[in-house]
């Protein structure tokens, strides 16, 4: 694990040492089991406390950690069968964006997400990624396409935010997530959304308008990055972690606030650590809501799903 | 690359064709009006063949006197009076000045024929942020509107409309709960009376200090404007200097019509990220109206002198009516000097 995070040094040091420790009880064929065991407790311990104990800032720095499983990691683990399509049929194809069919349980359904890359050169290809308006129309394609044939939609949101460029400008960056906005409030088929790291601003909402919405334990989602909050609230974007913190951007924060409604668990130690686990405590939670969300009548939903947006925000009056 | 599109076109008269303008002057007309729409007062120079704009006029570095304002454009010294009566457009150079939404109220909708919707609706600090409360009560002094969004029923030229106004002068138009509040209540009010809504836009974007609360206004909005389309209801989006970042992404891309007013700045994101972002100087004219006209986003540019006359005719086109046995007496002209009294919720002419 090349990438470490300060706060894992100690959890990893222990790691090596207990490595260590059975290596040289293997090599002189020694039995330091008890040791062992002991420091196992130790770093169970300590993973524990590291865990528990995570700021908002720490939180943005897992959110965003390369080893963490990608959307097409998640679609892998859960989904059958999956086939990709692309394009958004006016313009091009983006890559920041995959989305496609697959069977869920046997299920077929629309299934889409933001997509980092998993190397330097992948991410290139994938503009780190962030979206361009083509990748949310893509999206919008596959989601009307979905209403169609009646298929349930799923979607992964990880990105830091929709591409801020000339080209995206030029092409309606607005537009395209405005779309899908209104699109999915009305969508005429069960919508679930995940949370799996970074839940950046109108690129994360611009395909995260859905019946149920939950985050990845360590995830994160706010209205703008903490270093822009940081840079036009003290103009220095390195306080980017008190902005984290005043911002309320932790899946516990956003949970709080009413937006979600789920957590899922990622194993002590982060997402980056236990891919397997995380993947299938994602599927694990997906399954059993689609499962609840296919057994309402279509009505009650969407007038749910009404109701869910329509109360969010607190004010006076 | 450079866009010298601003240069090339007549933009300001460019949109209005004369079948337009004489149209809006029989209607005014038929209201009992007699002042013109292109009052002299507001009409741009474009005689000469090449259009001042906000570009290529040098600022006069003459500072205004106590009676005068500066255009923010080109520097242009009016006096005071002129300048209100002009709807702070500037007769040298044809910029759009901002308004705020009681000036924009008063410009806009028949004397008399206003009530708001939603007025107790105001922002309270949900995250604990700092200094949201001070700059709140700092808002709250700095217009009357009382949050970021003035939202009202009323008629246009007779036509009963429910409108939005977003507030310039409450933290940049900023879309926090309370706004995404009052909108949404507004557009139910315009389900419930089947009326067409009109929304002018002008804000920095989401509200950070409500964090991801303002982020879910954006969703509310949208799926409230999805229930008025699916009733048939028509939504007119005017973007005003400045639209962008939440808001861009949300109810002022989402109208069945988008119209903008000359040289507003309109974006996704903000001219200086985009900056940091691909490393380059943006081109002249980047995200201004007449760049998403050209775009394809935006279906016109209306002069703020027009804009009632256009938004009454594309009302008539959506087969709305005055409502006529009272038109005669509510429809009244635009003239100077007017004031809005919003806390008696009653527009009236002084």
């Amino acid at each position: 694990m090349s990438h470490k995070l300060d706060f894992e040094k100690p959890i990893f040091e222990l790691e090596e040492k207990i490595q260590g420790l059975r290596q040289f009880a293997e090599d002189n064929d020694l039995d330091l089991s008890a040791e062992v065991r002991k420091l196992e407790d130790k770093v169970s311990e300590l993973r524990r406390e590291t865990f528990s104990g995570l700021s908002a800032w720490d939180c943005v720095r897992l959110a965003r950690h390369p080893g963490r499983p990608t959307t097409l990691d998640f679609i892998d683990g859960i989904f059958d069968d999956f086939m990709e399509l692309k394009g958004d049929r006016a313009y091009s194809d983006d890559p920041a964006m995959v989305g496609g069919l697959a069977l869920l349980d046997g299920v077929p359904v629309t299934v889409l997400g933001h997509q980092k890359g998993r190397d330097t050169l992948e991410n290139i290809r994938r503009n780190f990624g962030m979206p361009h308006p083509e990748g949310y129309r893509k999206a919008l394609r596959l989601m009307q396409q979905a209403e169609k044939f009646g298929r349930p939609v799923v979607t992964f949101i990880d990105t830091a935010g929709a591409y801020c460029g000339l080209g995206a400008e030029e092409r309606g960056q607005g537009h395209a997530i405005a779309s899908n906005l209104i699109a999915m409030a009305g969508l005429k088929v069960p919508v679930i959304s995940v949370v799996i790291g970074e839940g950046g601003s109108g690129g994360a909402l611009g395909i995260g308008v859905a019946d149920r919405v939950a985050m990845l334990s360590s995830a994160v989602y706010s209205v703008i990055s903490p270093e822009g909050l940081s840079s036009i609230l003290w103009k220095d974007a390195t306080k980017a972690s008190e902005a984290a913190a005043v911002m309320k951007m932790t899946a516990r924060d956003i949970e709080a606030l009413g937006v979600i409604d789920a957590i899922i668990e990622e194993p002590l130690g982060g997402a980056h650590r236990h891919q397997a686990e995380t993947v299938e405590a994602a599927g694990k939670w997906i399954k059993q809501t689609l499962g609840e969300l296919r057994a309402m009548p279509l009505e009650t939903l969407l007038e749910a799903r009404y109701d869910k947006y329509r109360g969010m925000g607190q004010y006076e009056g | 690359m450079k866009l010298d599109f601003l240069k090339r076109k007549k933009w300001v008269r460019l949109e209005l064709s004369n079948q337009d303008v004489k149209e809006a002057a029989a209607l005014r007309e038929a209201a009992g009006l007699k002042q013109s729409l292109s009052t002299p007062a507001v009409k741009p120079e474009v005689n000469s063949g090449e259009v001042k704009t906000a570009q290529n006029v040098t600022a006069a570095p003459k500072a205004p006197g106590p009676d005068e304002a500066a255009c923010p454009g080109c520097g242009a010294i009016h006096s005071k009076q002129r300048w209100e009566r002009s709807f702070k457009v500037c007769d040298q150079c044809g910029k759009h000045g901002r308004i705020n939404s009681k000036e924009r109220v008063a410009h806009l909708v028949d004397q008399g024929t206003f009530s708001p919707i939603a007025k107790e609706v105001t922002s309270i600090d949900p995250l604990a942020f700092p200094g949201y409360k001070e700059k709140l009560d700092k808002a709250m002094i700095q217009s009357e509107a009382g949050d970021a969004v003035l939202t009202v029923t009323g008629r246009i030229n007779g036509i009963p409309a429910a409108l939005f106004i977003m507030e310039p002068d409450f933290m940049m138009g900023s879309l926090g709960s309370a706004a995404g509040e009052r909108i949404t209540r507004l557009i139910e009010t315009a389900i419930e009376n089947r009326l067409p809504v009109i929304g002018f836009c002008a804000s920095g974007g989401a509200r950070m200090q409500e964090g991801i609360l303002s982020l879910m206004q954006m969703a509310k909005t949208s799926a409230a404007l999805g229930r008025l389309s699916a009733e048939g209801l028509p939504y007119i989006a005017v973007l005003t200097d400045p639209t962008t970042g939440g808001v861009t992404a949300s109810y002022a891309m989402l109208g069945d019509v988008i119209l903008a007013e000359p040289g507003a700045l309109i974006g996704f994101a903000g001219q200086r990220v985009i900056e940091q972002t691909i490393r380059q100087s943006l081109p002249d004219g980047f995200q201004r109206a007449e760049f998403l006209v050209e775009k394809g986003f935006v279906d016109r540019i209306v002069h703020r002198a027009e804009m009632k006359a256009v938004l009454a005719k594309l009302l008539r086109l959506h087969g709305f009516a005055p409502a006529l046995a009272e038109a005669a007496a509510t429809v009244s002209a635009t003239t100077t000097d007017t004031a809005v009294n919003l806390q008696g919720g009653e527009a009236h002419v002084s």
